[in-house]
Parts: structure tokens; sequence; C-alpha cells
């Protein structure tokens, strides 16, 4: 990637209106462009594996067969509550998670230091953990309703990160003119702040929705039945049976809805700032009688999400006693758990990268489809990805069948959205002139982009990486499918004790899982805060 | 710069994986993170895909080593979960020994054709009974249906006669099971062997219609002793599992056999075979032949799985009904077919 051929002009789009740029008077791409396009596509076309799969198998079913699986009435059930969980979870996650940010970053919220991480820290608390100890706490819960509720605690905070880090660091400047122009608080807030909040709601409700359709361990605890639960029934009965993949069709269907949904919303607007001169500050509006609501829905809100699940966890732990500390059982989980959130971190990050700056700094169908590519293998649940690539592996590369290395790449394709919706926003907050003025005063392309574009969105990055991390740690499907033979990590041990109801034994696996996500949620938080550039 | 040296590190890192991915098959990532691939075994090693309850094979194990030497890897899965699997990985497959709790998946390995004969001396251990008459697999341990129940609930003469009669309207919403497990799955495999294809699809519509689903035996059982369902149809060692520990998820309920050969009183048969392409054979059929022996059976009688021992004339533990009382019906479990079963089960919307 030694690149010092193309040093480009100053683009079209630098001096034009920001809505009308691009189209039709694009510079030819510099050469780094088109390498990084190669290596996008690429991982594109590894990432449509499972996918790939999944139509093959349809498609070899047979016509017959495959309708008679689809349109069945068990089928029809697994819609109806897929749909109804989705349809209300994601509102109430976009409202809890926008509300929340914009008290933290927006008002006079007494102790918005600590309110501020706290609204994160439920996500260091796996959905199946907060399950468990809902089911410790209330136990004849089940249904739809106990589904939205563990899966709102669960994920709201996938939408509150993005959008305290898009408030805190949206220029104020519109909001003012917004005030001078006549409009209230409110009506500015509606107005002015909230469109610019779209790409954080937008890409945060679409990962919450993809989560509902993706997540296993959480629902089975409660016996709600989404598609996920159903298909994993299936393959604990046939491994990669028919019905199963046929049900992993009407999934992947349904995620192709979810993706349409949110490319139709995201928009193309631009939402760097340019010009001369620094930022400031935002100003806080006053709470003054709404303090004390505020301060208690947050109270409430935090407690049933956060403190309920660590209060049982605390309790089952006690309860257990000291034999349910086996050092020999814990501690290679404990490893391998570390080891591969680490590695698969890492190995995202890197890959989400030329998707990112393509989507943001080439937009177009051909940007567009790589990403969406990526959004289809990360919406089907982990368990589609495990059983394309022990099929493919089995049949295809028998040599990565059963490796880490292969568990690894599944790990990337799951969880690549999270590093790309990070990559993304934090992109497209940096404006790339600056990158175009480093070229102009004599950088090669790449040093340029290395030293001001990565710089600005390290911190994206960073976050994109946490998240992914925290996803490994509570990773329990695809882990089940395809870890190398021996390998226990803290999700599947403390699912297989769990499972027998063991939940003093499972316990201390419980514990681990969120001592290790505390850390990374608070590491995503801080860098999620970091404004580019200060 | 810190930020610097990690963004070249990454994209050297991107470049190699991209080149792996283009390679496609070069066997080995530059991410890689830990252990290094468990494929083949050396000479003291075996790996065994376990289906049966972990904690069970793990006091094997850990006795078979600790006499043999031999390192045992284990990957934990479910019966015809594994079997299937098995059957996809064919000659390449890494296991040495297949282990499960129910027979219908060793009937599909072996139609498969992908075991070994078990040695004389492991089948001279296992009564006929408890093995299939060729060879190919033998039983290690067994289970008894039972239909765990709540005495303030259904008080004893309204007890069913049958199994059969748990698809009749008066049993609506008045019993759980766990559909989606191998076990329960098992008894419908017999059901389907004893009466035969139409009573069988008969039996599960009614069950649809009647039961509530749980997912696993012991959540099944803990509803029951929560008062959420009236009764549950599982397997026995549940019951005196956790009556051995607190209790506290089996005090309020009570074990009900059906006995009479009905398909109710279905005994089933856990199996283990070794496979043919095993590449540490010898190991692998000594360690079939320590669980069916005098040590391996006797981890049954003594230990906390509470199934029936069925090996080397060790008896069961004598808090069990004895398997002799159980009046279970003769069913051949070379016969038993999951995969009819599991379409039955997904045609009438249980799964």
């Amino acid at each position: 990637m030694t690149n010092k051929l193309a040093v480009p002009g100053p683009s079209g789009d630098l001096t034009t209106d920001t809505t009308t740029a691009g189209r039709g008077k694009r510079p030819r791409p510099p050469f780094g462009v088109s390498v990084v396009s190669i290596i996008a596509v690429l991982i594109a076309l590894f990432s449509l594996v499972p996918l790939a799969y999944v139509v093959f198998m349809t498609a070899s079913t047979g016509w017959d067969t495959a309708m008679a699986l689809i349109f069945r009435p068990r089928v029809g059930e697994l819609l109806l509550n897929t749909v109804l969980l989705t349809v209300v979870t994601v509102p109430l996650c976009l409202v809890l998670g926008v509300g929340g940010a914009w008290l933290v970053e927006r008002t006079s919220l007494v102790g918005r230091k600590w309110w501020a991480v706290l609204l994160a820290a439920p996500l260091a608390i796996p959905a199946f953990v907060n399950s468990y100890a809902w089911v410790s706490a209330v136990p004849s819960l089940g249904g739809l309703w106990s589904g939205v509720l563990i899966a709102t605690l669960s994920y709201f905070p996938l939408v509150y990160i993005p959008a305290a880090a898009t408030l805190s660091r949206l220029d104020p400047a519109i909001e003012q003119s917004a005030a001078s122009l006549g409009l209230g608080a409110w009506r500015a807030f509606f107005r002015v702040v909230l469109p610019q909040l779209r790409i954080a709601m937008t890409g945060g409700g679409l990962l919450v929705a993809l989560h509902l359709l993706a997540e296993y361990g959480a629902f089975a605890m409660i016996r709600f039945d989404t598609f996920t639960t159903a298909i994993m029934v299936q393959y604990q009965s046939t491994f990669n049976g028919t019905a199963g993949n046929m049900l992993a069709s009407v999934l992947v269907f349904l995620c192709l809805i979810l993706l349409l949904v949110e490319v139709r919303s995201r928009g193309s607007a631009r939402y760097a700032r340019i010009g001369s001169g620094a930022q400031a500050r935002a100003l806080r509006l006053p709470l003054h009688a709404y303090q004390l609501p505020a301060q208690l829905s947050l109270i409430a809100l935090t407690g049933l999400a956060f403190g309920l699940p660590l209060t049982f966890v605390l309790r089952w732990i006690v309860a257990g006693g000291p034999e349910i500390w086996a050092a020999e059982e814990f501690m290679p989980a404990l490893l391998q758990t570390l080891a591969y959130g680490l590695a698969a971190a890492v190995a995202t990050t890197v890959v989400a990268f030329p998707m990112a700056y393509l989507a943001v700094r080439r937009p177009g169908w051909f940007s567009k489809s790589l990403e969406l590519s990526n959004y289809i293998t990360s919406s089907m649940p982990g368990i589609v990805v495990g059983l394309a690539f022990v099929t493919v592996s089995i049949r295809m590369v028998p040599s990565m069948y059963q490796t880490s290395a292969l568990l690894i790449a599944a790990y990337v394709l799951l969880f690549l959205p999270r590093a790309l919706v990070n990559i993304r926003s934090g992109l497209s907050q940096a404006p790339k002139e600056l990158d175009e003025a480093a070229q102009v005063l004599g950088k090669p392309p790449l040093l340029a982009f290395l030293r001001v574009t990565l710089r600005l969105t390290a911190p994206a990055a960073a976050g994109g990486a946490a998240l992914v991390f925290l996803g490994i740690v509570n990773e329990l499907t695809a882990t089940l499918l395809l870890s190398p033979n021996g390998t226990r990590t803290l999700a599947t041990e403390f699912w297989s004790k769990s499972s027998e109801i063991d939940y003093a034994g499972a316990a201390p696996y419980a514990l681990l899982m969120i001592l290790i996500s505390a850390p990374m949620t608070y590491l995503l938080f801080q860098q999620s805060k970091k404004v580019a550039g200060q | 710069m810190k930020i610097r040296t990690n963004a070249l590190a990454g994209i050297a890192l991107a470049a190699t994986a991209a080149l792996g991915l283009a390679a496609c098959g070069s066997g080995s990532s530059a991410t890689a993170g830990s252990s290094a691939a468990a494929n083949g075994s050396s000479a003291g090693e075996i790996t065994v895909y376990n289906a049966q309850h972990e904690s069970l094979t793990k006091e094997w194990i850990d006795a078979f080593t600790a006499e043999t030497g031999i390192k045992v890897t284990v990957r934990q899965g479910d019966d015809t979960e594994m079997s299937n699997q098995i059957v996809q990985e064919g000659q390449a497959s890494p296991a040495d020994v297949f282990l499960t709790e129910n027979s219908p998946a060793m009937a599909q390995v072996e139609n498969a054709g992908l075991f070994a004969d078990v040695d004389k001396a492991t089948v001279d251990q296992v009564p006929a009974e408890f093995r299939p008459s060729t060879n190919k697999w033998t039983g290690i341990a067994a289970r008894s249906t039972v239909l765990v129940y709540d005495k303030n609930k259904i008080s004893a003469d309204k007890l069913p006669k049958s199994m059969l009669d748990l698809a009749n309207p008066e049993w609506k919403g008045k019993w759980a099971a766990s559909p989606s497990g191998a076990d329960f799955q098992a008894i419908v495999s017999a059901l389907l062997e004893l009466k035969g294809e139409a009573a069988t699809e008969a039996w599960l519509k009614g069950m649809k219609e009647n039961s509530k689903p749980y997912k696993g035996n012991s959540t099944a059982m803990k509803a029951v002793n929560a008062g959420e369902v009236d009764s549950a149809l599982i397997y026995h060692y549940y019951y005196y599992g956790d009556q051995a520990k607190t209790g506290e998820n089996s005090n309020n309920v009570t074990p009900f056999y059906f006995k009479n050969q009905d398909p109710g009183a279905f005994v089933s048969i856990s199996g283990g075979g070794v496979l043919k392409s095993s590449k540490n054979a010898a190991a692998a059929q000594s360690f079939l032949k320590f669980i069916t022996g005098k040590k391996g059976q006797e981890v049954l009688q003594k230990g906390t799985s509470f199934e029936y021992a069925v090996g080397s004339d060790v008896p069961s533990n004598d808090k069990l009904v004895p398997l002799k009382e159980l009046q279970a019906p003769t069913v051949d479990p070379a016969k038993l077919n999951s995969a009819k079963v599991t379409e039955l089960m997904t045609q009438a919307g249980l799964l």
C-alpha cells in the first residue's frame, strides 16, 4: 500500500453546497481508494457466505418442501411474536436512549456525570444474564411482555451511547440560530436537535432490532419463542436440518426488510462542521421542577436494568458459597473468553474500516451495497452463521473446521455492524476537507489519511472495538457451534449451568462476564465522549 | 505516536486478512487467538462428542484419565445435533467416541455406517437388553419416563392410565414437557415404534393443544414445583437428583410411573460408540470399556446422576425404583427413528 501516485487537486466538494456535493463531478478515485475498494469487496464476499448458505439450502430444498415448511401455523406464531417484539421494543429503546442522552447532555440534571455512565452500564449485563436474574426475581415470567421488558432494559444503551456521543459534539450554533428565530426549547429539540441525531437513532435502532432477531438465551429462558429460538430448537434436533434452514430464510427476509427501513430513514445529509473558529459549548436547559421526576425515572430505569440483575447475581453467589468457585473450571473459560474477545475485536475493527470509509467518503450504490451485505450477514443469528461456517468448512475447507480462526471469523462477521456504525459516525464527523488540506500541503494521501482522518476517527473506532468485545464476551450460539473441541467460554459455561437450573453454579460466570464487560463499557463510554480532535 | 502505530499494524492486519480470505483456505490466520486446531489425536488423547450430561461424563473422564493417563477432550452438545454433525463430518470427524442420552442418535450414526464394532470385552459387560443386536454401539446407562405431578392439583385416582391419555381434552393445559429436548423426542420415537405413525401423529396433535412447552426437563419440573403447571412428562433422574441436593425444585412434586408396558413406561438407553474414523481406536475402545465396566458403572450407582446402571452387574442407586419393576415396553433401540420424529413434531408445530 505504498502510494505516491495521485495527489489530487482540490476536489469540487470543497466549495460546493454540501447538499448537492458529489454526483457527476467526482474525480477519478485515487489508487488508495481502489485498494480499499478491493479489500472491501473481498470482505463483503466473505461475509456473504452465511447468506449464500441459506439461499443455497433453501433453493436445494425444492419448492414443495420449502413451501410446506415456510407456510405453516408454527411459522405464523413465530412471525407474530418476532414482529410484535420488534415493533414494541425498538421505539421504547429509542425513547429511553435519546431521552436519557438528552437529560445527561443537554439539561441541568444533577449528578449528570454519574448518570452518563450509569445509563451505559446495562450494556455490561448480557441479555441472558438479565433474563436469568429476572427469572430468579419473578419465576413466572414468560411470553411477549416479559420479552419486551428484558430486551428493552438490555438494549436501550445501544441507542443511548451513540445519541449521547452525537449530542455532546453537536454544534450549538444551529440551535442558537433556531432560538434566535423564535423556537422554544422543545420545538428546537424536535426540529433542530433530533434531526441531527438521525444517524445515531437509525443506527442504534437497527442494532436493537437486529439483536432482537438474533437473541437466543434471554428469550429461551423466559419461554418466549422467536425465529432464532425456534431455529436453535431445530438445530438441537437436526443439526442443519431443512426445517431450521427454512426458518432461517424467513428470518433473513425479515432482516432485509429492517435494513431497507434503516437505509430509507438514514438520509444523505452531512453533519460535519466546516468553517473557521471553534465550536461553542452547548447550553444546558435548566430542569427546575422537573429535576425530581427526572432523577426518579433515571433511578427506576437503571435500577431495573442494572441494579436488579446485579443484585440477583450477587444473591446467587452468596447462596452458592465457596464451592461454586472451582478455579480449574472457570479459569480456562475466563482466559479463553478474554483471548477471543481481544483478537476478534481488533480483527473486526480493522475489517470494518474500509467499509466505513467507502460508505462515508465514497457514498453511492457500490459502498451502500457493500455495507448492506455486511448488515445482512450480521442480522443473521449466530446460529446461522455458525451452521454456514460449520458446513462450508467441513465440505470445502476442512483445515479450518473447528479452529479458533474460524470462530474469530464468525465473530468478525457477527459484530461488524457494531464497529461499522461507530466508525461510520466517527468518519462522518471528520471533515474530509482536513484530509485534503493535508494533501495539498504535500503529505502523501496515505500519510494524510493516517495523520488526520484516522486520528479523528480513533475514538469512534475504539468505541466500536469495545462494543465488539462486549458482544463476544456475551456471544453464545455461534460459540457453541464453532468453538474448537474442549473450548469453553464464560457464556457457554453459564448457559450450560443455568439450563440445568443450577443457578448458583452459573452465578460466577455471570459475575465474571459482568466484570469483564464493565471496564469495556466504561472505555466505550469515555471514547464516545471524546470530541474528535480535542 | 501510539495511534499511528496501531493504525499501521491494523492496516497490515487487514491486508493479511484480505490475503487470507482471497487464498481462502490457507488453513491459518493472522488473527488466531488461543488454542490450535484440536483435529487429530496423538497417542494419549481422544475426543469425545458428548450429549450426555456434562457432569456425569466429567466424572467418567476424571476417573478414566486418572487410571490410564489418556487425555480426553470433550465437545458438548445434544443427541441428534451431534449425530447429524458426525454424519456430516463423515470420515473427517475429529470425534473418537460418541456418547448420548438416548438411542435414536446412536441409531442414526450406525445407519450412516460410521461406527466401528464395539470390542468384545465391552459387549460382554453389557446384557443384551441394553445394547443393539448389531453391537455397533452399546448401552452405557438408562433412564425411565416419568410423570411428575403436583399432589395438590391432581389426586392419585385422576392420574392417567396411559401416556396416550395426555392427548385427551381433559388434560388441556395440565401438563408440561420439553419437546425440543432429545429426551422427549426419544419418548416419541418409542411411541412411534410401538404404536405406529398415525397414532403418533394424533397424539402429537393433542399434545400441541394440551401441553405447555418448556426448555429442558429440569425447567419443566421446576414449573410443576412452583405451581405453574400441574404435571410434567420427563425422565426420572431429574427428580432424584434434585431431591439429593436441596429439593428446592422438586419438594412439591411426586413421580408417577406408567408401568404396564405403556409407551409412557419407556426406558431409554443412553449409548456409547467408537467412530470408525477414530485415529486412536484403541484408546477410544478402552474408554468405552471403562464406562461400561465396574468403575464406570459405579459412578452411576454412587454419583449424582441417578441414571440406571446397565453393565458389569453393578446395581443402580438404591434410591431408585428398580428397573425390573418399571414394566417397560420392549423396544429395539436400533429401530428408533429420530428423523421421522422431528419431522412429525415439526408438522405438529411443536418444533
